[in-house]
């Protein structure tokens, strides 16, 4: 029998902060909603042409979601269950697709087709360019499916193997212990792992607007940026959430009452890994094809670019800001994730649930509504707050905030409970009970979450250009203002080195990652 | 030794505290990119020692931001890529009204009627298209022509684009409402592709995926200024047509600023000849003063002038009603 759950300060100073941070924009939305002249909104809102916007979206996201688990899967699988070489090394390949900006991967595979692209310059290889639906589900996939993979991977590599031993030893096949003891357990994992797919691709517009296919974000893009308008704009937004918070009660009820951990005693055992043999000669070459299309060829199209245009220039200022930045916030991030995961898992109510949900709510607010709303909160409530770092390193660690609970949840899914018990009754506070026999088992997911929050924000524009200090420069602001002035090699070494700095990054964070005995 | 702390300290905190003494940066809101403005940016600030510090950002997200801000805003200066951000901001009623010595300093179609801002550099549209696909002999003399069924599925144009706004904005006062109605719903039905940018249209007429498209004239610069053999090329339309339009980037000072005098001097510095021959020689924009040599790829200005429909660019502020009609007809 669980403790009952007080509410204590470490846990109810990070709630306020969210709901704080989450609220601000959704009641500006209300706000500015609430300014529209109603004859002109129903003109607006009631179109048919947004019910076919919506309709796209919904295409787009769930062909985006089957193609990125059909990616991501199995190469969480193989990095973790088999003897595949260079395990570590591949999981950083699969990571650094995070890396590089969404647009930035539209651009290139913009420029690798067609009969100007690079594969006709290099190869000869004339193909139609990509655009449309095709070109925006290839370009999103590769961008997002990292996110499923990350977290499945986590989940994968915290399982307990002595269910599956035990099902074998039951007589199910490997193919149904896979389905009913191991997928089962992977739940949580890859509903996180799909809904930020699925808000990634919801609020997208850099890619879609560049292959020219239609979705609701895009509309929304084109009220405020075509526009100037702020009002109905702010309806679209509202519309948006609505269709968020949709998302998110099937996600509860799919995930209500789940209970994944060891209920038993005993230790978990080592995992046996499956041998590959003759497999490797497909297994390497399906990871090959997924990073070569992910991460080769937008990094040597991106050196490509350099070769026709090179232009040294102040790289240090805007990597200093970017950094400066998004670490603080992806830190900032995982702070706030672990209590309110810790929450929502360990004392499941309406309440604490409610309280990491909003954390999606942030996520799926489009980030330029984010920006205005902190503009205006803290115009009116906090003036000396205004365009300070600190503003946007808080207004950069909630809007991400979703990416960071999805791994430490699964992980809090996987920990048993009865740890920290068994140290209470040894007398430690709660405290000391969770850092000594639960915070060890969140570590990797803890890792992951910082890793996404950081790669998010280096990769961040809307909030940056509104709500930074003045003279505030980052690389992400360079590459986006080069390429929209047609300047690509001018834009590649600011493009290069995101996605230099944040391999390295990455790279040093799953250095952390503590192999266990037996690996 | 201990009492040496507490008096460094101190020192620090003086120190720190005399560092930005002195007065206020002035503050653009710039929507050009740091990489075209941030040269003449530098050279203003050498000159004349003044502290000047720019936000860089999307024109359209920046005019609204300005708008979120109000009175409160930290911005001196806007620096817009096109007029109809000048004209949302100017009808926010944000924009101060400029002196006489800088109106005086453009002609009056390169600023507005209330003289809240002035134009700071010209861009033209053009037709951009392929040479290896369509025939000299086969271009449109007029940008009416193009709802022509031979150029179904080869035409672009970028309908979220400020220019592009303009462009229609001009075409209702120039044709009227209907023929530009009629006009953008024979496009659509030509089979017309929007694309998100400029940029975008001319590399998909090099990647082959249409033959004509409707762009800034300064893009195809900087593609050739990276590749010579850059399979594109552009012209104007007949003389006096209506698809040529002068389109500018311009500036205005914000209303509640505290530091006019110095504003007013930077867009002095802008509209000198220094800046104006920068803008020409190195974005292959056109200057909008007199006297100012043009890059020598670039028609003449008054050729330029001479095609030209004249269109009062204060025109180009009645926005609402071009977005209303972009978005009866589904391009937005």
């Amino acid at each position: 029998m669980a403790p009952p759950f007080r509410p204590k300060w470490y846990f109810i100073v990070p709630v306020f902060v969210v709901t704080a941070g989450v609220l601000v924009p959704i009641v500006y939305l209300f706000i500015r909603a609430f300014q529209a002249e109603a004859s002109l909104l129903a003109d607006l809102l009631l179109r048919t042409r947004n019910l076919h916007l919506l309709v796209n979206t919904f295409l787009l996201a769930a062909g985006v979601l089957a193609v990125g688990t059909a990616i991501a899967f199995p190469m969480a699988w193989l990095t973790t269950r088999t003897d595949l070489k260079g395990a570590r090394f591949l999981t950083l390949l699969g990571v650094l697709p995070l890396a590089i900006p969404g647009y930035v991967m539209a651009y290139v595979l913009l420029a690798t087709t067609g009969s100007y692209g690079t594969l006709a310059h290099l190869f000869d290889i004339d193909i139609p360019r990509l655009s449309g639906y095709s070109g925006s589900l290839l370009a999103l996939s590769l961008s997002t499916f990292p996110y499923l993979f990350l977290n499945l991977r986590t989940s994968l590599h915290d399982l307990d193997p002595s269910l599956e031993e035990t099902a074998r030893s039951l007589g199910y096949s490997t193919g149904a212990v896979l389905y009913r003891v191991v997928l089962p357990q992977l739940r949580p994992a890859f509903y996180s792992g799909a809904m930020l797919v699925g808000l990634h691709v919801l609020g997208d517009f850099g890619v879609v607007s560049l292959m020219r296919f239609e979705t609701f974000s895009y509309a929304l893009y084109l009220q405020y940026s075509a526009s100037y308008d702020r009002i109905y704009a702010a309806w679209l937004a509202l519309m948006l959430l609505g269709l968020t918070g949709t998302i998110l009660l099937l996600e509860a009820r799919l995930l209500w009452g789940l209970l994944l951990h060891r209920a038993g005693t005993g230790v978990s055992r080592k995992v046996q890994f499956v041998r590959l043999g003759s497999w490797r000669i497909v297994a390497y070459p399906l990871i090959g094809i997924v990073t070569l299309a992910s991460v080769f060829v937008p990094v040597l199209t991106v050196f490509y670019w350099t070769t026709t245009g090179f232009i040294w220039s102040d790289i240090g200022a805007a990597l200093l800001g970017s950094v400066s930045a998004s670490a603080p916030a992806a830190i900032l991030a995982g702070t706030l994730a672990v209590p309110l995961a810790y929450m929502s898992v360990r004392a499941p109510s309406a309440f604490t649930r409610a309280a990491e949900r909003l954390a999606y709510f942030g996520y799926a607010t489009p980030p330029l509504a984010f920006a205005l709303a902190l503009i205006f909160f803290s115009l009116q409530a906090v003036p000396w707050a205004y365009q300070t770092m600190g503003l946007l390193i808080f207004a950069y660690a909630i809007h991400f905030l979703a990416e960071a609970i999805g791994p430490v949840r699964s992980a809090l899914y996987l920990a048993p409970p009865t740890l920290e018990e068994a140290a209470r009754t040894l007398g430690s506070s709660p405290l000391h009970a969770f850092f000594t026999a639960t915070f060890p088992l969140l570590e990797r997911g803890l890792l992951v979450s910082v890793a996404f929050v950081f790669l998010s924000a280096m990769k961040e524009l809307p909030i940056t250009f509104l709500l930074s200090p003045i003279g505030f420069e980052t690389l992400a602001l360079n590459v986006w203002g080069l390429t929209s002035e047609a300047l690509f090699g001018a834009a590649a070494p600011f493009a290069l080195a995101i996605m230099l700095f944040s391999s390295l990054f990455v790279g040093l964070l799953l250095l952390q990652e503590k192999t266990p005995a037996g690996r | 030794m201990r009492n040496v702390y507490p008096f460094l300290l101190t020192f620090l905190v003086l120190l720190s505290a005399c560092g930005d003494g002195g007065s206020d940066p002035l503050v653009i809101y710039s929507g050009r990119s740091e990489s075209l403005v941030d040269p003449i940016i530098e050279q203003y600030k050498d000159s004349t020692g003044s502290d000047v510090e720019v936000r860089f950002g999307d024109t359209a997200q920046l005019a609204v931001a300005l708008s979120e801000e109000g009175e409160q805003t930290t911005a001196d200066i806007f620096w817009a890529q096109d007029a109809g951000a000048l004209g949302a901001v100017h009808r926010d009623g944000m924009l101060a009204t400029l002196p006489d010595s800088l109106l005086r300093l453009v002609p009056t179609h390169f600023r507005n009627d209330e003289g809240t801002w002035v134009a700071t550099s010209g861009r033209a549209r053009t037709l951009a298209y392929s040479p290896l696909r369509t025939d000299t002999a086969d271009l449109p003399r007029s940008i009416f022509d193009l709802t022509d069924p031979s150029y179904n599925g080869r035409i672009g144009w970028a309908p979220t684009n400020g220019s592009f706004q303009a462009h229609v904005t001009a075409l209702r006062s120039i044709v009227g409402e209907d023929s530009t109605r009629a006009w953008l719903e024979a496009m659509k039905n030509n089979g017309t592709k929007s694309y998100r940018n400029n940029t975008a249209i001319v590399q998909a007429i090099a990647d082959g995926e249409i033959d004509l498209g409707l762009p800034n004239h300064y893009y195809l610069y900087r593609f050739k200024s990276e590749d010579p053999d850059f399979p594109v090329e552009q012209t104007f339309f007949a003389e006096g047509d209506a698809g040529n339009l002068i389109n500018v980037a311009g500036a205005g000072i914000l209303s509640n600023t505290d530091q006019q005098e110095e504003a007013v001097r930077l867009l002095q510095f802008l509209l000198s000849r220094d800046a104006q021959q920068y803008f020409s020689r190195e974005t292959y924009e056109y200057p909008v003063i007199d006297g100012v040599a043009v890059d020598v790829q670039l028609p003449a200005l008054n050729r330029l002038e001479d095609v030209a429909p004249t269109v009062d660019l204060d025109s180009l502020d009645d926005l609402e009603a071009t977005l209303e009609l972009l978005r009866d007809v589904e391009l937005l």
